[in-house]
């Protein structure tokens, strides 16, 4: 058992850089490591988060009063648009590679992704594609037709501005680096893998992260043909959208959609996977239930091709087709359950440690679970019909992305941060944000349930003064301040004990995976020198019980919250 | 990787095809329009297609049992099939726009000319991707790029198989 793998390095991490020395700039210009490029990706996600929340910030003050006149109609559409596409695509989207390409190398005890100038060349795509989007705004006016820009409302005749041409582009561009990201990293998965480390127990990020990479090859043809389509109308005067000649403008929603429904699960898969890593470190126990937390991604994945059709429940496809897909999305919540129960018995009768990680991840299960029970509700299409475009739909989908997707990343972040920035945030801090955060989010969204069985419209710039309309309105407004003043906590934190936080050691949560393993925090160029052969989705945990660890579990003390 | 490409290019191409039947087997396509389509030429050409995938067969298996020269000539054949297909393409292409079918003429124009323009372009690069490796054949390298691009290749004609039985062959039995 004492022999010890030497791990490959790539042939030149920095081209035609010294190793050592610190290049300012330039050297993330250049980066080809993963782990700068992983921390470039967060940086990008973080940016655009401030801009996404900004931009919410600004639809809730105009929705806080009925009749209120503080955002025009025009702008009010932009800014809604632009909201939503940044979140899912320009914040989402490089968070979840951020951690990917930062983490699956060291977790599967890997020195470098695959391809590293593919890696690179992924997160400039998603970069300079955010860019172009934003470039809209100087370009004439910002795209206005949603973010699932539905046809005909993206054809010229109703947006004559260059919008919704930026719109198409920079979301192309990114596609195409998403797409390259993916495949690097099931190249890598499948042929960096420290020997001894079968596909069957790799840890459970480094799987969900695999798995989604698969959804992500699979989805986005179906947006990048979509958006080709459409910039061939917008451009050349094609109609394949235009309906007033002979083009269809459901085509563009099924398009979109076999695109757009397991994009929803491309952001919460790797949401899942960090949340079954930090589950297990903070509740001291393996997973309850490996193989099913494994499968029922699997399964999701697959069953994600075959319910895009519920958003379209309005259109009038007929009973078969609405039968249908409404059985299809309700079998979906099966897995899904299956691995809430996982955590749950993950966290039952264990250890725990309420540190700021654990608290988004606890906040996650019973957010999470109001936003799959909604969900559920969605899916019989009669209900869907009479809440359908209204704010129900907002707060399902809030509840969804910020209580599933946001929480779990907010999860890993702090779980995470001692490792990227070698520091440990003051617990007491990372608490005010939690509850501000949480607070904020609650009070935002959950009476938008209310709102929306009442009858108010989503994306209409205002409202008449109906009963309850300004008061529920006026405490979303209110909870999504709390929310923007938790934002602002979340840069400072990061700012602050990212430079000055105290040290963390290498191993601060005594954890079981491999990235926990490396011989300091943050990580050195060269990940590792050489690890014992690995064993098992717990590799780290169990050197530890052996003791070849180097000593490194004697050394550290555990961090009490 | 390469299969990784393919999958996800796989995924794409299902997308435009579907929209090319989505819309071309819905009432109110121009008949008139599907019958200006040649396809006797464009039967002769999909053959030159597929023969040039036999020859890269026969470049790969030149190159797998150290015959440079094999690997040269059929690769040669190989690039020379590619371009002759595109040239059918193109006076396809040049007789229907001399009918007056343009992109923004009319559905059909527009999804016709998308979903083999699409193609037309996965042959482009492909044939670029042939030359770089028959001037690497030349100098003298070695390395097995070869290996790389030939599941391309094959994958760029039978997606062409589908699109040729979408766009000639179906409508020939409808009865629009």
């Amino acid at each position: 058992m004492g022999a010890t793998i030497k791990i490959p390095e790539p042939a030149s991490p920095f081209p035609g850089l010294g190793v050592e020395t610190e290049q300012g700039l330039l050297q993330w210009i250049c980066a080809v490591d993963h782990k700068l490029i992983g921390i470039m990706y967060l940086v990008m996600s973080l940016l655009f988060f401030v801009i996404g929340g900004a931009l919410a910030l600004l639809i809730r003050v105009q929705l806080a009063v009925p009749l209120n006149h503080f955002l025009p109609p025009e702008t009010f559409n932009q800014f809604f648009t632009m909201h939503g596409t940044t979140m899912i695509f320009f914040v989402a989207m490089p968070a979840i590679f951020g951690f990917s390409v930062y983490f699956v190398p060291l977790m599967i005890g890997a020195n470098e992704m695959a391809f590293p100038r593919l890696n690179a060349f992924g997160f400039w795509m998603t970069l300079f594609g955010g860019l172009l989007l934003y470039f809209s705004f100087l370009a004439g006016g910002a795209p206005d037709a949603g973010w699932f820009n539905y046809a005909p409302l993206n054809e010229k005749n109703y947006s004559f501005h260059k919008g919704i041409d930026y719109f198409s582009m920079g979301l192309l561009i990114s596609g195409i680096g998403s797409v390259a990201t993916s495949i690097n990293i099931i190249v890598t998965v499948l042929h960096y893998r420290i020997p001894g480390m079968k596909l069957n127990q790799l840890p459970l990020f480094v799987w969900m992260v695999f798995v989604n990479s698969f959804l992500l090859l699979a989805a986005f043809p179906s947006l990048n043909a979509a958006l080709a389509l459409l910039l061939l109308d917008r451009e050349l005067n094609a109609h394949f959208f235009n309906t007033a000649a002979g083009g269809s403008a459901l085509l563009w929603q099924h398009l979109f959609w076999i695109f757009g429904h397991p994009e929803v699960y491309i952001v919460i898969l790797p949401a899942f996977g960090m949340l079954s890593e930090v589950f297990q470190v903070f509740s001291r126990k393996p997973i309850f239930g490996y193989a099913f937390v494994a499968a029922s991604s699997v399964a999701i994945a697959l069953l994600a091709f075959g319910v895009w059709a519920h958003h379209m429940f309005a259109v009038g496809m007929g009973n078969v087709a609405n039968s249908f897909f409404s059985a299809a999305s309700m079998l979906i919540g099966i897995p899904t359950g299956v691995k809430i129960f996982n955590w749950l018995g993950t966290i039952h009768g264990g250890k725990i440690r309420f540190t700021t990680s654990m608290m988004f991840a606890i906040a996650f299960l019973i957010e999470f679970t109001i936003g799959g029970v909604t969900g559920i509700a969605f899916a019989i299409f009669p209900i869907d019909w009479q809440l359908t475009d209204t704010y129900y739909v907002v707060a399902h989908l809030h509840y969804v992305f910020i209580g599933g997707t946001i929480s779990g990343l907010l999860a890993g972040l702090f779980y995470w941060f001692p490792k990227i920035t070698g520091r440990l945030i003051d617990e007491r801090a990372g608490k005010w944000f939690f509850w501000l955060f949480t607070i904020g989010f609650n009070f935002t969204f959950f009476v938008q349930h209310i709102l929306g069985m009442i009858g108010l419209p989503r994306r209409v710039y205002t409202y008449p003064n109906l009963p309850w309309y300004g008061t529920l309105n006026f405490v979303s407004t209110a909870g999504a301040m709390l929310m923007g003043v938790s934002g602002l906590v979340l840069v400072y934190i990061i700012w602050r004990y990212g430079r000055s936080g105290k040290p963390a050691g290498t191993d601060p949560w005594n954890a079981y995976t491999l990235e926990w393993a490396t011989r300091t925090s943050p990580p050195p160029l060269k990940n590792f020198e050489e690890l014992p052969a690995a064993r098992g989705y717990r590799a780290w945990w169990e050197m530890k019980q052996s003791g070849l660890d180097g000593g490194a579990a004697v050394s550290q003390k555990e961090i009490e919250p | 990787m390469i299969h990784l490409v393919i999958y996800t290019e796989a995924f794409f191409f299902l997308c435009l095809i579907m929209s090319f039947i989505y819309m071309a087997y819905n009432a109110g396509f121009a008949p008139r329009e599907l019958s200006r389509l040649d396809i006797r030429s464009a039967g002769v050409y999909t053959v030159v297609l597929i023969a040039s995938s036999f020859t890269l067969h026969f470049a790969e298996m030149g190159y797998s049992r150290g015959k440079p020269a094999a690997l040269k000539a059929w690769l040669i054949v190989t690039i020379v099939l590619g371009a002759v297909f595109l040239a059918g393409q193109g006076t396809e292409y040049g007789r229907l726009i001399g009918d007056n079918i343009t992109m923004n003429g009319s559905v059909f124009g527009a999804s016709f000319y998308t979903l083999t323009g699409f193609h037309g372009l996965h042959v482009v690069i492909g044939l670029i991707i042939l030359l770089i490796v028959l001037i690497l054949a030349f100098l003298g390298d070695s390395r097995s790029a070869i290996r790389t691009i030939a599941p391309y290749w094959h994958f760029v004609d039978v997606v062409w198989l589908f699109v040729f039985t979408v766009v000639y062959v179906l409508p020939q039995f409808s009865s629009i």
